[in-house]
């Protein structure tokens, strides 16, 4: 298969498109690496589902304030002009659309902007999180993933298979191959790898992909 | 007499909670995590055999052999409330879950805080946008609001309430420790009876009112524990309780 990208350069590109003064919820795991990567010149306000706004990188080994954890229990620090505030708040700024950008992964994204990515089905203890409330309210929710799974199977697809997070929320998708918009129900390709055909992205891809403009190259510097 | 909600042990403050009530515990992670309440309850336990059959919703379901996987290990919990039973060592609650032994009610972390604001606000029942459309949705009323769907969802209260603050005074009124806030404040207003470890206890007015996060009048008793323990180094050294 084509050359892809790691997932320090899909948390890269899409650190890309978060604004000057944005407030941004980033999923746990996966997304937290889009922090890392914000643009020169731009400040970001990150928002913890655990009740703080504007919190920083993690602290060296041994300095933990365990009253002082994201969302996914990892130690942070704050930095200036942090707030502290409890999860009704916390879930109201999620819910009442205040916050710009909610960033996410997913097992399954579908044409329609259906999100699966909290359950693999049935087996094991079931667990949601804050997930099914960050899909309803952000201004814009976008999902990185590797394009499809380990076995070659396509993440993006007609309708989702697995358990839904949320019904129609995810607007952008960053894959590993391409920068796809969801727009009217279907998926639009934006960007893509220049060394992928758009014969191959689509064959990797389980639904049609519009091609209405323009596709720019997707060009990530080596992170 | 002056209002005093203080309390002398740990012990007194649990000795009302009975078999099969329902209690609240505050904390995300081990974040205002009271584990020092929930300590005196398990020992109650071992001593009496009660209280038994809890109902406790947390966030979480513990981690290690600790706070509240130790509750739940020693089989005094009947059924959890939680958003998120999955974390780095939930092996006690897995195993028992996966055994059919402890019952889960799986509620989305927005829409959990929520139900608690609104159990403790006097608000039976209200909208959100949160799971429409997911199995967590399932069989619950909808309606359209200005074009959008949202699921109907009902208040959460509870017999009892145990959570972890920074300071309190002897009306109750409450300070807290950085994000150990999390889900305390809203239990406090939940539950018909709130119990709350603090590491100092002042004197009325040694609190700024313009400081204070939990008013007294959501709290009944207040116990010192001057240095609390915390479940991620607790865990890190691999204690067990008991």
């Amino acid at each position: 298969m084509t050359s892809k990208l790691s997932n320090a350069q899909i948390a890269w590109r899409a650190a890309q498109d978060i604004e000057d003064g944005a407030y941004v919820n980033l999923g746990i795991g996966f997304p937290e690496m889009v922090a890392r990567y914000q643009p020169e010149g731009r400040e970001a306000i990150f928002h913890t589902e655990n009740g703080i706004l504007n919190f920083g990188e993690p602290p060296a080994e041994g300095e933990e304030d365990w009253d002082l954890i994201n969302a996914g229990k990892k130690a942070v620090t704050l930095k200036p002009g942090a707030a502290f505030f409890h999860h009704a708040d916390s879930f109201a700024m999620v819910r009442g659309g205040h916050l710009d950008v909610a960033i996410l992964g997913a097992y399954q994204v579908a044409e329609n902007g259906d999100l699966a990515n909290w359950s693999v089905g049935a087996g094991g203890v079931p667990a949601v999180g804050g997930a099914m409330d960050l899909v309803h309210g952000a201004k814009r929710v976008a999902v990185i993933t590797e394009h499809v799974t380990k076995k070659g199977e396509p993440k993006l697809l007609s309708r989702c298979t697995l358990p839904l997070t949320g019904v129609g929320c995810v607007t952008r998708v960053y894959t590993s191959l391409a920068v796809i918009d969801i727009e009217g129900g279907r998926f639009v390709l934006r960007e893509k790898l220049p060394a992928i055909s758009l014969n191959e992205l689509q064959s990797l891809t389980g639904a049609e992909l519009l091609v209405p403009g323009p596709v720019t190259d997707l060009i990530v510097p080596e992170l | 007499m002056p209002l005093n909600k203080t309390v002398d042990s740990l012990a007194e403050a649990v000795a009302g909670i009975g078999d099969g009530a329902s209690v609240m515990i505050g904390g995300f992670g081990g974040s205002g995590a009271p584990i020092e309440l929930i300590h005196a309850l398990i020992d109650r336990y071992l001593a009496t055999g009660h209280p038994k059959n809890l109902v406790v919703i947390n966030n979480n379901a513990g981690n290690g052999h600790v706070g509240l996987a130790a509750l739940i290990e020693q089989r005094m919990v009947r059924k959890l409330i939680c958003s998120f039973p999955r974390s780095a060592d939930p092996r006690v609650f897995t195993d028992m879950y996966l055994a059919g032994e402890i019952e889960l009610e799986l509620v989305p972390q927005g829409t959990l805080a929520e139900r608690i604001r609104a159990g403790g606000a006097g608000i039976p029942a209200f909208y959100t946008p949160t799971a429409y459309g997911t199995d967590l949705a399932a069989g619950k009323t909808v309606e359209i609001f200005e074009g959008r769907p949202y699921v109907q969802e009902r208040w959460l209260k509870a017999d009892f309430a145990i959570v972890k603050a920074r300071r309190a005074d002897s009306h109750g009124n409450l300070t807290y420790s950085k994000a150990a806030r999390n889900f305390n404040p809203l239990m406090c207003m939940a539950a018909a009876h709130t119990i709350v470890q603090v590491e100092e206890i002042v004197a009325p007015g040694d609190i700024d009112p313009e400081a204070v996060i939990t008013p007294g009048i959501f709290v009944q008793a207040v116990v010192r524990v001057p240095d609390p323990q915390q479940e991620e180094v607790l865990n890190r050294q691999g204690a067990h309780h008991p």
